[in-house]
């Protein structure tokens, strides 16, 4: 008896794959493999979405460590020149950019915040930050409770926040635990290790203990998220990664020549720092963790547990129970509950259309 | 010169020869027997090596058991009992006695742990600059006192402010800071963990904090320029230092094997950056500058801050510095308030006149505008 002939998994084709070719060559009994040939094919043709935001003092290579993940300069750093003062409230800033890659898509915006914690007193800074992913939230919540919705919601939630931590030396300060704190609960925040090479291998070793003891006394779960793994696979994996975490990483977007390589780095009197080399700094480990394995992850947890938990709150204090075919009317935010000083127009306009409607 | 004249001045070398030109001999006997009091304040972020960069600078370790602020509790199942927003700044004073060939330096650092933690660092250079004023206040009840034979110099000298390295140029605070103590103490700026930077990047970053000290007016401490009278190397050491400022500098008290030889330094894995190397970073720079200049320090403070301070007080009277600015707005309210009351009741006399002046006889009207 002849064993059954497995089809090719589409999943492992290096070959670019256009719309012409033909979803499944062999397929098996059913034939059910076909679904994730026309899913990708599907995905490839939307392209992707991904909004990654920046938090950190100014110098902290923020700037730079987005140009050497992305490999393109999807950020000039913005350097305050002297008659310039530091902003004194903290603004928001954000770049899209449409960046391919062998075909595929992706659109990518960029957050940056420059402005946060560099004032004498830095009280309240996050609430600005706080209210921007709100403000993207309640967006999409309102797009979602349209009638006559688009079929493709545009997308600005924000998926990831890079929070660059200062390499003390010593532990996190009062300023991060508090943004930290405040920040887990709404987004997906992955804590780094900025400008890693001023510690030598055992300082960061050490400060990075330090650093997971802090965040577990203080209750913090940063991504990945244990509460949040799935099956045992996962745990495995995000246990490897949790370790590590944070990442101590050094950004460059210079190239220099080393052994006959050409490799990113900074060139000092004493070395060169390789980026990519793992010996050095584990930025490799960062772009893998937020481009390579676990992109569409932190979409899905934004999607299924932050926005969720953004949507059962806002609704539950709209106090209105659906009528018709799953038609809320949501009262508007107020700004107290946004912490936003951004006056809120666009729910506004959903509510008069809705009023129009009656 | 000091061979020859044990007690003896009958044979002068050449006619006319007094023998003053000991004296400087004499001086220096006199004080390395007394020895050198020295304080240096370092201020800075935690974490930015002012404990390291001064344990490498005196050879010391001036901080051995060194417990981490906030990771103490970690060891502890008790939840962590942080100041969240106001994180208040500490004064820590050390005495270490270092002697070499012969000649003693009292040498006390002050350190400021706390400074620029707190999420709120309005308050924290208020805690720093009574410390300062306390320690002149002290001096000058001394030296105003009966017995001037022991007076303790415990006035700071020379303040180290760390200024980071990761960011573009001065902060907020920074700025803050200097400007508030800028009359007070001689300051010297130093960029801290300069291997963090490429050497474009730090003469980008000395070139925007110069910059950014003369925007503000910030007073920093100016090297004096070598007299003419000194010899070439020393008039070129000066100059290249003052080229160099701020300095940019690593400290670390490990031995690492570089090139066939031990060196005090840092590992990486990249690389082993050398404290005492010229090209590396400014230590060697920093540790000149400080001990040459050893003595222009303390005669800075000495002649133009201590000074400030003294003629300030004496104007003021002697009395403390609120209170007496307290009692000076309050009487001045008291006066004003008294002279109000006055206008009114001259007010209402002269109301009252006229009133009888119409009312009554036309010679009463005379009387009236005379109070």
């Amino acid at each position: 008896m002849e064993p059954l002939r497995h089809s090719p998994s589409p999943c492992s084709s290096s070959r670019p794959s256009s719309p012409s070719t033909p979803p499944c060559e062999m397929p098996g009994p059913v034939g059910v493999e076909a679904v994730l040939e026309q899913l990708k094919i599907k995905a490839m043709k939307m392209g992707f979405e991904f909004n990654i935001m920046v938090v950190g003092q100014s110098g902290l290579g923020k700037s730079t460590m987005l140009n050497t993940l992305f490999k393109s300069k999807v950020w000039k750093s913005n350097l305050p020149g002297l008659k310039v003062p530091i902003p004194q409230t903290l603004q928001l800033h954000s770049v899209t950019h449409v960046i391919e890659e062998k075909g595929v898509k992706l659109k990518l915006t960029v957050i940056d915040t420059p402005g946060f914690g560099d004032q004498i007193n830095n009280d309240k800074c996050w609430d600005p930050i706080l209210g921007y992913i709100n403000e993207q939230y309640e967006r999409y919540l309102q797009e979602e409770i349209l009638i006559t919705r688009q079929r493709h919601i545009p997308d600005t939630r924000v998926h990831c926040c890079v929070y660059f931590v200062p390499p003390t030396g010593h532990c996190l300060r009062p300023l991060d635990i508090e943004f930290l704190q405040r920040l887990c609960q709404t987004v997906n925040v992955v804590p780094v290790i900025a400008r890693a090479d001023s510690l030598t291998m055992e300082e960061r070793e050490t400060f990075r203990r330090r650093i997971q003891q802090n965040l577990r006394t203080h209750c913090i779960e940063v991504y990945p998220q244990k509460c949040l793994d799935e099956d045992i696979n996962d745990k495995i994996l995000n246990s490897k990664l949790r370790e590590r975490i944070p990442f101590a990483v050094v950004g460059a977007d210079q190239q220099h020549l080393v052994n006959g390589r050409c490799v990113l780095g900074r060139k000092t009197k004493w070395g060169v720092i390789e980026v990519e080399n793992m010996a050095h700094c584990e930025f490799p480990l960062l772009r893998d963790l937020l481009i390579r394995s676990h992109l569409q992850d932190l979409k899905d947890i934004t999607h299924n547990v932050h926005y969720e938990n953004y949507r059962i709150i806002r609704l539950n204090e709209s106090h209105l129970l659906p009528r018709g075919p799953g038609w809320v009317n949501l009262a508007p935010a107020s700004p107290g509950q946004l912490t936003s000083h951004q006056p809120f127009k666009i729910c506004r306009e959903a509510h008069k259309d809705s009023e129009k409607e009656f | 010169m000091s061979k020859q004249q044990p007690a003896q001045f009958i044979n002068p070398e050449t006619p006319g020869y007094v023998g003053f030109a000991n004296l400087p001999n004499q001086v220096h006997r006199k004080s390395v027997k007394k020895g050198f009091e020295f304080t240096l304040m370092v201020v800075g972020e935690s974490g930015l090596g002012k404990s390291t960069l001064i344990n490498s600078l005196f050879l010391t370790d001036l901080y051995p058991e060194r417990v981490i602020p906030g990771a103490a509790a970690s060891n502890t199942r008790e939840p962590l009992i942080l100041q969240k927003i106001e994180r208040t700044v500490q004064i820590e004073a050390s005495t270490v006695e270092i002697e070499e060939r012969g000649v003693k330096l009292r040498l006390t650092v002050v350190d400021t742990p706390g400074y620029g933690d707190a999420i709120n660092c309005r308050d924290c250079f208020k805690t720093i600059i009574s410390y300062i004023d306390e320690q002149f206040e002290r001096y000058l009840h001394d030296e105003s006192g009966l017995n001037r034979r022991h007076i303790v110099d415990n006035r700071v000298h020379c303040c180290f402010y760390f200024i980071s390295p990761f960011g573009h140029g001065l902060k907020p605070l920074d700025v803050a800071f200097m400007k508030a103590i800028h009359n007070k103490v001689n300051i010297v700026p130093v960029i801290a963990k300069a291997d963090t930077l490429t050497l474009k990047e730090r003469e980008r970053l000395k070139k925007r904090i110069l910059d950014e000290i003369e925007e503000h007016n910030i007073k920093i401490y100016h090297l004096p320029d070598a007299e003419s009278d000194e010899d070439e190397d020393f008039k070129e050491q000066t100059r290249l230092l003052k080229a160099s400022i701020p300095f940019s500098v690593v400290g670390s008290n490990q031995l690492i094997e570089a090139k066939g030889k031990k060196v005090r330094g840092r590992l990486y894995p990249w690389g082993v950056v050398e404290v005492e190397n010229p090209e590396h970073n400014d230590f060697l720079k920093l540790r000149t500058m400080l001990i040459t200049h050893m003595q222009d320090l303390q005669e800075v403070t000495q002649d133009l801050h201590y000074e400030n301070f003294r003629s300030e007080r004496l104007k003021r009277g002697g009395r403390k510095v609120e209170n007496e600015d307290m009692n000076k707005d309050q009487i001045l309210l008291e006066k004003e308030a008294e002279l109000r009351r006055m206008q009114e009741m001259i007010a209402r006399m002269q109301a009252q006149m006229q009133m009888q002046m119409q009312g009554g006889d036309s010679d009463g009207g005379a009387l009236g505008h005379h109070v």
